[in-house]
């Protein structure tokens, strides 16, 4: 039994390095994505702001699945085929962006405006004064509700399932049906849960790392 | 030609007019004192002048540059950003909640600007850093965090950080007002310390006795207008307006 569970799992774990991959692309490209749209949406410029605000309400108003067949099944209607992994990354990173882009703004705007006054006396310019002074604290406000966001993309991972890609949920399942046997499903929960731990001590040192400055 | 020069300033907010007409020159090396009720102002006057306000009417004159001026129709001009910006970084303000930068020591706080709008090198603003600490007797918290100091502390700090710009004109948006009062008179040493060196500031200030031992001429404005100014001795021996005398009387 025990071989055959490490059998599993090292099936399974080829499976967790497309829902990795998948993990940290998304996060990579969705947070300088939510960052850049969150200062779009505080920006002076109304078109801009009006822009960010649909983008925002569309990409959270509809289902992330809905958004993941639209890219890779709606998508070719448009002219546009792409291939499992990309139409995949292209819906997360979206999806989470817009996500990010409302923690970031609240975030932004949580900051005292003396703060924004001080800078100014200073001579700072507008750049200068989100850099410098409002960005850094706004991330250290900002870390729990990211690391919800992220800790929930792990889980939504197994979404892509539904455009057959190989993923963690996936092998799992595929080795369900051959064996009739749910003990995968288990060993995937493992891993789901292992990787949350991770990040969740991950997150707890960043959270200690920038307490102790204020 | 003096250091600066206000005409004739009006500032509404939401239609609510706050400045109606506030006039006032200062020349180098003049500690003026700004007195007055609570909204009568004095605070949204000041922040017109380093543009944390844009007024309405009239014209603001730093060091003979104007930063903005009327037009004919007297509505207010400035003049593009970048110009602004470098005309205010003649003037260094200290506000009520000194508003120091929480992720940053005390140290940093003062190199930041030196450092990202003056382009100094780090050596040389620390340099001048430490020397300004010195002054404000804080050398030993260079290394601390705004939160670990005490009110008078950050404001101390506050001061060192503005005076890091090297400003030829300090502006104190009462700068006690957030304070315990025993801690107060460390902050007011270190104003009176600036004034013996002969900075022109400007201070609104609801300390009377700080107004009438360090200022060379104290104004009394009330509801967005000057009522009256002259010396210390003048304003708080022999007023001559009833408001004023009116407002001595409750705070003297």
């Amino acid at each position: 039994m025990l071989s055959y569970i490490l059998d599993v799992t090292v099936n399974i774990l080829k499976g967790t390095i497309v829902t990795l991959q998948l993990f940290f692309i998304t996060v990579l490209l969705s947070i300088p994505l939510g960052l850049a749209t969150a200062l779009a949406r505080i920006s002076k410029f109304r078109i801009l702001r009006d822009f960010m605000g649909a983008y925002i309400w569309l990409f959270r108003g509809t289902p992330l699945l809905l958004q993941l067949f639209f890219v890779y099944y709606g998508l070719p209607y448009f002219g546009i085929t792409l291939e499992r992994f990309p139409a995949a990354i292209i819906a997360f990173a979206l999806n989470y962006a817009a996500y990010f882009a409302e923690i970031f703004r609240a975030g932004i705007q949580s900051i005292d405006k003396g703060q924004y006054e001080s800078a100014k006396a200073l001579g700072m310019t507008y750049w200068q004064t989100m850099r410098r002074i409002i960005l850094p604290q706004m991330v250290r406000r900002v870390l729990p509700p990211v690391s919800n966001e992220v800790i929930t993309l792990v889980k939504d991972t197994a979404l892509v399932y539904a455009i057959g890609l190989a993923e963690l949920l996936r092998s799992a399942k595929r080795i369900v049906d051959r064996d009739a046997i749910t003990v995968p499903f288990i060993v995937a929960a493992f891993i789901y849960l292992g990787l949350t731990l991770v990040l969740t001590g991950v997150f707890q040192k960043l959270e200690k790392k920038y307490e102790i400055k204020e | 030609m003096y250091m600066l020069k206000a005409e004739n300033i009006y500032k509404s907010f939401h239609g609510l007019e706050v400045l109606k007409g506030i006039s006032m020159n200062v020349k180098k090396g003049e500690v003026i004192a700004i007195i007055g009720p609570s909204g009568s102002g004095k605070s949204t006057f000041l922040r017109c002048l380093n543009h944390l306000e844009i007024i309405d009417k009239g014209s603001i004159i730093i060091e003979g540059e104007v930063m903005v001026s009327s037009d004919k129709d007297g509505i207010a001009r400035y003049k593009p950003e970048k110009e602004v910006r470098r005309i205010c970084r003649k003037m260094g303000m200290v506000f009520q909640n000194f508003n120091l930068f929480p992720h940053m020591t005390v140290l940093e706080n003062i190199i930041e600007a030196p450092i990202v709008v003056n382009k100094t090198h780090k050596d040389e603003a620390v340099e001048t850093a430490l020397k300004l600490l010195h002054k404000v007797g804080l050398e030993d918290k260079k290394d601390s965090y705004p939160s670990q100091l005490s009110g008078g502390q950050k404001q101390r700090v506050a001061i060192a950080r503005a005076l890091a710009m090297k400003p030829d004109i300090m502006l104190f948006d009462e700068p006690t007002s957030a304070l315990d009062p025993e801690l107060t008179g460390e902050v007011l040493k270190v104003i009176r310390e600036l004034a013996q060196e002969r900075m022109t500031m400007l201070v609104v200030t609801h300390e009377m006795g700080f107004a009438r031992e360090v200022a060379n001429r104290v104004v009394f404005m009330d509801n967005g207008e000057v009522i009256e100014e002259g010396t210390p001795e003048l304003i708080f021996n022999t007023p001559s307006h009833e408001r004023t005398k009116a407002f001595l009387d409750k705070v003297l």
